[in-house]
């Protein structure tokens, strides 16, 4: 491992994305938009909007990331710049901790501006707002990690967009955010216990509960290791040697 | 002095087809050594295997005594690939400072890729916005970054004009006089009278090798476009 290439590697990743701009006004944009649209839909029940603001607020990036990751990873498989890179003395290691490094930062800009407007201008309240950004930016990192894996099962980039539908949306359904878990079927609550998405909501309504109990720890460390496994796994995708 | 590479048996299966067929073949060290033969050949598919990004079935690839793709080898092996490998939403010098990072060697080797392939000028220009030529010189210039002691070229100098193309290779022929080894492939027949060594594959194995004038004295052909075609020809009747 080198913190070099990891750091030389976030910064080509952000570089890039400087040279689009529209894409980081997108980025920034779009879940203040959702989230103000939120607000407007349960503008008469504002209660619902205190239960539903805190974990919107972190799921954003965690969705955002999955898209971003996986199609740059991609980019990087059929452009040929990954192989180009895995004959270079950089580790796998490097790249994946520079990608995570990279979209980590894009993760904390969004995470603070949603914050920021929902806050400050929708009238949403938490006992721990730092506490609601860290838990923002862990969900982007975890979004990125899953977003790496999936995009070894991708050849082309129809296949890649259509991972979100297939990889998050399920995770969005059954997290607990529509329809509390206790009420799912059985079955369902299994499922639901198998994806990382569940942890992250856990911990979110948890934070903006104010319970900030042990159970919140428990799914934090649940979200790490989940975190660690995708990018085990998206790292044993990225051979050097390939047929 | 002992090869550069040293390729024995390699057997190569891509896409469920065998395409090198227990290839054999030695690259002398300091010298610029051509890689012909028809397209579908195996040429890419042999660079690739000595610089180690390549699944092989069977055999053995020693680069510079070690073995290819070796971890010590990813600091002294350049390598361009055919179709240009860069990152084009990234200017030409974001694209060679990354690569440069990543070898850990600083902005002066940089400036020195940009000037041998002529960029000079372009450097705050998007790789996307380069025009074919631009684009297939910074992919080269990324591969001469960080002074590697090989440097496997896989057609540089594709869609150049003569002018570039015949400074390229100067360039080249300085790099091999100050002992840098470089195995470059081509369709180009008067590159290939540039180069020391010639290797000709054809369908997967090594059908010849020998210098230009080995070539030309063999087939009794004058031209090396006529001789290659020669040789290609007859190992089709033969075999
Ligand atoms: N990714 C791949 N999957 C399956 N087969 C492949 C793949 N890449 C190349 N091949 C096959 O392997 C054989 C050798 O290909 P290779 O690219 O090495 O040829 P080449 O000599 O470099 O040709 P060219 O001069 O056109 O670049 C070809 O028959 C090709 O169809
Ligand atoms: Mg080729």
């Amino acid at each position: 491992m080198s913190l070099a290439r990891s750091r030389a590697t976030a910064a080509r990743v952000l570089r890039q994305l400087r040279h689009d701009p529209r894409t980081i006004a997108l980025l920034l944009a779009v879940p203040c938009v959702l989230q103000v649209l939120v607000h407007e839909l349960f503008a008469s029940r504002a209660e619902v909007f205190q239960a539903l603001g805190v974990p919107l607020l972190g799921l954003f990036p965690f969705v955002a990331m999955f898209i971003v990751t996986s199609i740059t990873m991609l980019r990087e498989r059929t452009s040929g710049t990954l192989e180009r890179l895995l004959a270079t003395p950089i580790g796998r290691g490097d790249l994946l901790v520079g990608y995570a490094l990279a979209f980590a930062v894009v993760a904390a800009a969004q995470a603070s501006l949603v914050s920021l407007l929902s806050f400050g201008l929708l009238g949403l309240e938490s006992e721990d707002r730092a506490l609601v950004v860290a838990l923002a930016i862990a969900n982007a990192v975890l979004g990125m990690a899953l977003g790496l894996f999936a995009s070894a099962f991708a050849r082309t980039e129809f296949q890649a967009v259509q991972f979100m539908p297939a990889f998050v949306l399920p995770q969005i359904l059954l997290c607990g955010l529509l329809v509390p878990r206790e009420e799912m079927a059985g079955w369902l609550q299994a499922l639901s216990a198998l994806m990382p998405l569940t942890y992250a909501y856990d911990a979110l309504a948890r934070v903006s509960n104010g319970d900030l109990g042990g159970r919140l720890w428990l799914d934090v460390a649940v979200l790490g290791g989940a975190t660690a496994l995708a990018l085990g796994l998206g790292a044993v995708t990225l051979r050097r040697r390939t047929p | 002095m002992e090869p550069a590479i040293v390729v024995s048996g390699l057997r190569v299966v891509r896409g469920g087809r065998e395409v090198l067929h227990g290839l054999d073949l030695d690259v002398a060290r300091g010298c610029v050594t051509g890689l012909l033969g028809p397209s579908g050949s195996g040429k890419t598919t042999l660079m690739r295997a000595i610089v180690g990004v390549q699944i092989v079935r069977e055999g053995r690839v020693t680069v510079l005594g070690l073995p290819a793709g070796a971890p010590a080898l990813r600091f002294r092996v350049g390598y361009q690939t055919q179709a240009p490998s860069v990152y084009p939403d990234l200017t030409v010098r974001e694209n060679l400072g990354y690569f440069a990072a990543v070898l850990g060697v600083g902005a002066a080797e940089v400036a020195r890729a940009v000037a041998t392939v002529g960029l000079a000028g372009l450097e705050g220009q998007l790789a996307a916005r380069l025009s074919g030529g631009e684009l297939a010189r910074l992919s080269l210039a990324t591969a001469l970054l960080g002074s590697p002691a090989l440097l496997v070229l896989d057609e540089p100098t594709v869609g150049l004009d003569p002018v570039l193309r015949r400074d390229l290779w100067d360039r080249f022929r300085e790099l091999a006089a100050d002992g840098v080894t470089l195995l470059v492939s081509s369709h180009v027949m008067d590159e290939a009278d540039r180069c020391d060594d010639l290797v000709l594959l054809r369908d997967g194995v090594v059908l010849t090798t020998g210098t230009p004038s080995d070539l030309r004295a063999r087939t009794g052909e004058q031209e090396l476009d006529a001789a290659f075609l020669a040789l290609v020809d007859g190992a089709g009747r033969a075999g």
